[in-house]
């Protein structure tokens, strides 16, 4: 591909220090994405795949290592700046939902709207229609004015689609999103996701479960805060249809 | 992100927050709604007292004058004995037909006597000896028989006035005119009745039964060298200064003191009187001033406290809006709005409190309070510091909010 890529990683390592221990959770990884990719980050449990859609989601901020994103540079960016990059370019999905139970869903996803800058009076009519859309477009056009107690799991998920959608981001990043649904919910979920990416939107999801990671066409093992392997989904050894050929050409 | 939809949002944001926990909120704005509510009403009930007081200034014009022994201060006490600062009755003479603007001039005496009518006996009873011109000084008119006359005086007659209140309380005819009172064991006649008047001046003066008598027949009931003090009225209120000023001159010469000599008595101009009820009032002011003053330091640490409480309640609702773009300083408006919010709502609740105390008090009857309501600078002074309390207070929370990392905050149980 000879276009910019939206994700550019190079080197990138995290450090933790807890109380005297120091625990290396990347030690210098290097990914790109692609625009309309969609792509699984797959690992076991403390592999470093959290903190690194956390990196990747301008959330946190790697220790060493450079990420551009769009061809802008931003390990170096103050707080109030990733704040504007999460705002603008990067919708995110919570394993945990993180729908604040006091509001509607409407309301919930309107909430990255509330953040949009250089807007006027007129912005919050105009942000309540592209809530309803968000909301129309993940299937509960119904809903709208449930609050989060008032919804299954799987709806609740949904909301969080469509809230971290609404910005129109470039990239839609979901860490373990059914991993708090039941089997059934989760098939619906991913096939949401699928959709989404069907329509041009880029996604990178963590998942430790084979099957999800199925329904994407790149996977990206970590092991121990280092990338194990990157490859297209038929080519992955446990997701891809090809397993055995390829464990017998490795 | 500073646009006004956004402040606004914040304030529906913290309105609801605050509907969501009334009772928290209540509580916590409690020191705010003292503190308002008390002050709000002791200044509508001081404005109320201060517009009468002002209002009765007025009518009575600022030409109302007031006479009084007064010892100079350091100088030997034994240089000025009592017998020779008291005011004394020709000293009055001399005041009235010397002061060329002077409208008019009355001693009064005051002393308490048992009083005698057909029907009652009371002891301790105000008994008053006046000239005619206390009419007009006190601005007191009968409302039955006559008033006094020189006659009266000159010739120092056995009559008396009584007020309403008199009336009732001796059980007198409901016209007593012509009609006899024993008082302090002499037989008066009485030939009016004033009214009574509830509202004087600077006096704090209980409703009761009052008898007036000829001036000179005090010295009956009295010591020989009782107190008495003049009360004159100046042509008018523009001639006040000149006449206190002629009033000093005469009082000086008749008494032979030389141009070193310092007064031996005081004469002050209603116009003082109301510079001095006015710095008086001012000092309430400034006391209920100091209450609000700790009410709202005690309310802003409430404040404070339930802000720290909130934050940490809503840590993951930070990290989720830090999540999605919130930038610290959204997050610190956010709480920021919410305290001030708090904060004005109670002051809000405050100042009603207070207009109903206001009310409240303008309906005693005989308090002197009718005109009592909350100036709408109280009222804009209730929100600024309401609002200032919110800021101050709120502002650690909200800092501390502000500074929550959105990882951190949103693995927070
Ligand atoms: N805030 C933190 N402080 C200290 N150690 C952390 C922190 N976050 C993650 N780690 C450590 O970093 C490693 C990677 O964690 P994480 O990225 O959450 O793994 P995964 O999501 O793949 O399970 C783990 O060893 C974990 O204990
Ligand atoms: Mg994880």
């Amino acid at each position: 591909m000879t276009q910019q890529p939206i994700i550019e990683v190079r080197g990138v390592t995290k450090v933790y220090q807890v109380g005297v221990e120091i625990v290396h959770a990347l030690r210098g990884v290097d990914l790109t994405v692609h625009a309309g990719e969609m792509v699984a980050i797959m690992g076991s449990s403390g592999s470093g795949k959290s903190t690194l859609m956390n990196t990747l989601g301008c959330l946190d901020r790697p220790t060493a290592g450079t990420y551009h994103l769009s061809g802008r540079e931003v390990s170096g960016l103050d707080a109030a700046e990733l704040s504007q990059i999460r705002n603008e370019q990067i919708g995110f999905v919570f394993q945990s939902f993180e729908l604040l139970p006091r509001l509607t869903a409407l309301e919930n996803v309107e909430l990255p709207l509330l953040y949009a800058r250089g807007k006027g009076w007129g912005w919050a009519r105009e942000r309540r229609k592209l809530a309803e859309e968000a909301l129309q477009r993940v299937g509960l056009g119904q809903r709208m004015d449930h609050r989060p107690n008032q919804l299954s799991g799987g709806q609740k998920q949904r909301v969080a689609i469509a809230r971290a959608l609404i910005a129109k981001p470039r990239i839609l990043m979901a860490d373990e999103p059914t991993g708090n649904l039941d089997t059934v919910t989760t098939e619906e979920i991913l096939k949401l996701f699928e959709q989404i990416h069907q329509d041009g939107q880029t996604v990178l999801m963590v998942t430790h479960e084979n099957d999800v990671a199925a329904h994407c066409q790149r996977v990206v093992r970590l092991r121990d805060g280092l990338v194990l392997s990157d490859l297209p989904a038929e080519q992955d050894p446990a997701v891809g249809p090809l397993v055995p050929a390829i464990r017998s050409a490795a | 992100m500073l646009n006004p939809l956004f402040y606004y949002e914040n304030v529906v944001l913290a309105l609801r927050q605050i509907w969501a926990n009334k009772l928290r909120s209540i509580l916590t704005a409690l020191g705010i709604i003292v503190g308002v509510a008390s002050t709000t009403a002791v200044i509508a009930a001081l404005t109320g007292l201060k517009t009468k007081v002002l209002a009765e200034f007025e009518t009575f014009g600022a030409a109302r004058l007031y006479v009084w022994p007064s010892r100079p201060e350091g100088v030997p006490r034994n240089l000025f004995p009592w017998e020779k600062i008291r005011l004394k009755a020709p000293e009055a003479f001399a005041l009235r037909d010397q002061c060329t603007s002077l409208k008019g001039l009355t001693p009064i005496s005051e002393t308490s006597l048992s009083v005698q009518s057909e029907a009652e006996t009371l002891e301790g009873v105000s008994v008053s000896g006046i000239w005619p011109a206390w009419h007009a000084t006190e601005n007191r008119q009968v409302i039955m028989g006559r008033p006094f006359s020189q006659l009266d005086i000159d010739n120092a007659r056995q009559v008396c006035l009584v007020n309403d209140l008199a009336v009732r309380d001796l059980q007198l005819p409901a016209d007593p005119v012509g009609t006899h009172l024993i008082i302090g064991g002499r037989r008066f006649l009485i030939v009016g009745v004033v009214e009574t008047i509830t509202e004087r001046m600077t006096g704090f003066n209980t409703i009761s039964a009052e008898l007036f008598i000829p001036h000179p027949l005090m010295e009956k009931f009295m010591d020989r060298d009782f107190f008495m003090r003049f009360v004159a009225l100046a042509n008018s209120p523009a001639e006040a200064d000149d006449a206190r000023a002629e009033i000093t001159r005469v009082l000086r010469k008749v008494r032979g003191l030389t141009p070193g000599d310092p007064d031996t008595f005081r004469v002050q101009a209603i116009d003082q009187f109301i510079d001095q009820f006015k710095s008086i009032a001012s000092g309430i002011t400034a006391v209920a001033g100091g209450i609000v003053g700790i009410s709202l330091l005690v309310g802003g640490i409430g404040i404070m406290n339930i802000m720290l409480v909130s934050v940490s309640e809503r840590t993951r609702e930070i990290g989720l809006r830090k999540a999605v773009g919130a930038t610290p300083t959204a997050i610190l408006l956010q709480f920021l709005l919410e305290a001030v919010t708090l904060c004005l709502v109670g002051g809000l609740v405050g100042v009603l409190i207070g207009q109903g105390f206001a009310f409240a008090v303008s309906q005693i009857p005989g308090a002197k309070l009718e005109n009592a309501s909350v100036p709408a600078w109280a009222v804009a002074l209730a929100f600024v510091f309401s609002a200032g309390v919110g800021v101050v207070f709120g502002m650690f929370p909200a800092i501390k909010a502000s500074r929550l990392d959105p990882i951190e905050a949103l693995r927070h149980e």
